[in-house]
């Protein structure tokens, strides 16, 4: 048994998804190899090297996988697979759009967003909004996974030595081109990874309010998320969308604020370990999950929070 | 240029989705079914485009049970010009979904195929990037922008840390996020012109394709609850709480 792990990377260094998807690898058992495909991506490649339990990180360092783009790098994931029993990645939007691509080409029915191994072929994974559990047996003979990283510990940064195998890159495809990004800048932990999160709702009325959010998150520690209506009202951006159909976060400690607490956001929170809401509404679903609820006006509640942090 | 829209018909997203006591599934009987609402994100962007004078036909195709005509009629009632059921009483898995779809882009060499993201029953997320594979076409997951320019699709891709935007050869795969559009309703009257517009049948044996799963469904169960915890009076008891009780704030 083997097991390559697709690194998602910005060719300087790994994301943190790359280190809970090792992490799963581990949980498999067998040999972890890490594919780090970009260009210019020594940096990267000899980041995964450092990760204990990897025994070879595999290094394709060609023009054509500059941004990974999913036509390209499908094909090298293609080339690779007949040495290995499992091929995975983390359930990020990386993960999501490359993995599916390549399983099809392999003719594999990919496992989805895994939040549990239960051995090599079986897994647990949430459906309908994490409504309900379903633990599948794989029948291909290679395994195609994206893993939660919530459920999965990431491994550390140092410790490993791992040789680095440089591999002939496959040629580009020519279907598609990166044409630029805008990336949410701020200073704050990454959201998937922070100890505590506060997230906003409708009740945040407008962007600007967010800016209280963000005070009290830099008081704590914390990144700031937001549901689908503030995300889709514009007072918050998109990468910052909690749920079933955004990011799955776990934190210490989720401070949900005028959130009304649908099912969809439920999906990608109710995993952390503490949920405080604060909401005017008593009645609000979110009060069902919360362990700590403050029925309060936020735009009373969060300011005296922020004060009383001192 | 012809547009191909996949839609699938779920559980309704409101529905309190329920585990069925022998854990083989979910409760399905007598709950109420919708189109994946991706799927109308992905309708609604192909009727955008007829409008815009891009498109010239949309055709929507939905692959499972013969129900699923419902789903493909309230696509024709939002603006789709005919629509195609892949009739199978078969457990489809995506893999298998996407090899019909295949076929019937094949068939009916549309320019663009427009997918939901994700179907919010299995939340798989999979099926627009695997027929992307399996014809050999560029592919944009979770679009929230779409533009045709020149010769290609400029795409603005929902990413996980903000967006970006990529340039697709045609013909091409877009898998659509929530931010694409907002879906209108059927009027009445157009609900009424549906039921006149072509919906064909064919079944996977017609299209040549294998939909045999390759997954198998050991159990579905219930999810840990949680409990509700405690009303809290004051930000300041709170704070007392998180510190000296859950002890997550030092
Ligand atoms: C296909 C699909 C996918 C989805 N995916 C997601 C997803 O990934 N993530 C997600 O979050 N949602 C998702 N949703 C949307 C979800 O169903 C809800 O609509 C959404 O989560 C509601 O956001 P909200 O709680 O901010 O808004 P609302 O439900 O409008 O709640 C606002 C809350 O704020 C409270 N409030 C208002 N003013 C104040 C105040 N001054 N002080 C204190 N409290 C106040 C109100 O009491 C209310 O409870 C999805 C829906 C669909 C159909
Ligand atoms: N049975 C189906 N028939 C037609 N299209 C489907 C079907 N299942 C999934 N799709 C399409 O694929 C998208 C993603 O679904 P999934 O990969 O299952 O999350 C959906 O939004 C649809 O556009």
């Amino acid at each position: 048994m083997s097991t390559l792990v697709i690194a998602e990377h910005d060719n300087a260094g790994l994301k943190s998804g790359t280190l809970n998807a090792v992490s799963a690898a581990g949980a498999l058992g067998g040999d972890i190899h890490v594919l780090v495909a970009g260009q210019d991506c020594a940096a990267a490649a000899a980041a995964a090297a450092a990760l204990p339990g990897v025994a070879k990180v595999l290094k394709a360092d060609s023009a054509e996988y500059g941004h990974q783009m999913a036509e390209d790098l499908a094909p090298l994931i293609v080339r690779l697979a007949s040495d290995y029993s499992h091929l995975l990645a983390a359930a990020s939007t990386f993960g999501k759009n490359v993995m599916p691509r390549a399983a099809a080409l392999l003719d594999v029915q990919q496992v989805s967003d895994i939040a549990a191994i239960e051995g090599p072929d079986t897994f647990v994974r949430p459906i309908y909004a994490g409504n309900a559990l379903a633990k599948v047996r794989s029948n291909d003979a290679i395994k195609v996974l994206t893993v939660r990283t919530t459920t999965f510990d990431p491994v550390a940064e140092t410790g490993g030595s791992a040789a680095i195998e440089e591999l002939a890159g496959t040629g580009a495809k020519g279907l598609s081109r990166f044409a630029g990004q805008e990336l949410t800048r701020n200073e704050r932990p990454e959201l998937t990874t922070a100890r505590v999160v506060i997230s906003g709702g409708r009740g945040m009325q407008a962007s600007d309010n967010f800016g209280m959010l963000e005070k009290v998150a830099d008081k704590l520690g914390a990144a700031v998320g937001a549901s689908r209506a503030a995300v889709d009202s514009g007072y918050a951006p998109n990468d910052y969308q909690v749920g079933q159909t955004g990011k799955v976060v776990a934190p210490d400690l989720y401070i949900a604020v005028g959130i009304s607490g649908a099912i969809q956001h439920l999906a990608g929170m109710k995993d952390s370990k503490v949920i405080v809401a604060i909401n005017k509404d008593e009645e609000a679903p979110i009060f069902q999950v919360a362990d700590y609820g403050l029925v309060a006006d936020l735009f009373q509640a969060v300011p005296e929070l922020d004060e009383q942090l001192g | 240029m012809k547009v191909l829209v996949p839609i699938k018909r779920v559980i309704d997203a409101n529905v309190k989705v329920r585990v069925k006591a022998d854990k083989s599934g979910v409760e399905t009987a007598n709950v109420k079914m919708a189109m994946n609402p991706f799927c109308e994100i992905a309708v609604e962007a192909a009727i955008r485009l007829k409008e815009a004078g891009t498109a010239s036909e949309i055709v929507a195709v939905a692959a499972g049970v013969q129900q699923s005509q419902e789903t493909l009629r309230t696509a024709l009632a939002m603006g789709a010009d005919r629509a195609i059921l892949v009739k199978s009483d078969a457990i489809l898995e995506p893999l298998a979904i996407a090899k019909l779809l295949k076929a019937v882009v094949e068939k009916e060499e549309p320019g663009l195929v427009i997918l939901g993201k994700q179907a919010v029953d299995n939340d798989n997320n999979q099926t627009g990037q695997m027929l992307a594979g399996l014809l050999g076409w560029a592919q944009a997951t979770f679009v929230s922008k779409i533009a045709l320019e020149g010769e290609g699709l400029a795409a603005t891709r929902e990413v996980d840390g903000g967006l970006e935007k990529v340039i697709l050869k045609m013909p091409a795969i877009v898998t659509v996020d929530l931010r694409l559009n907002t879906p209108r309703y059927a009027s009445l009257p157009n609900i009424m012109k549906a039921k006149k517009k072509p919906l064909d049948s064919v079944t996977p044996e017609d299209l040549g394709v294998d939909v045999t799963p390759r997954l198998e469904i050991l159990e579905v169960s219930e999810p840990p609850g949680r409990k509700a915890g405690i009303k809290v009076g004051s930000v300041a008891e709170l704070l007392d709480k998180l510190k000296n009780e859950a002890k997550v704030l030092s």
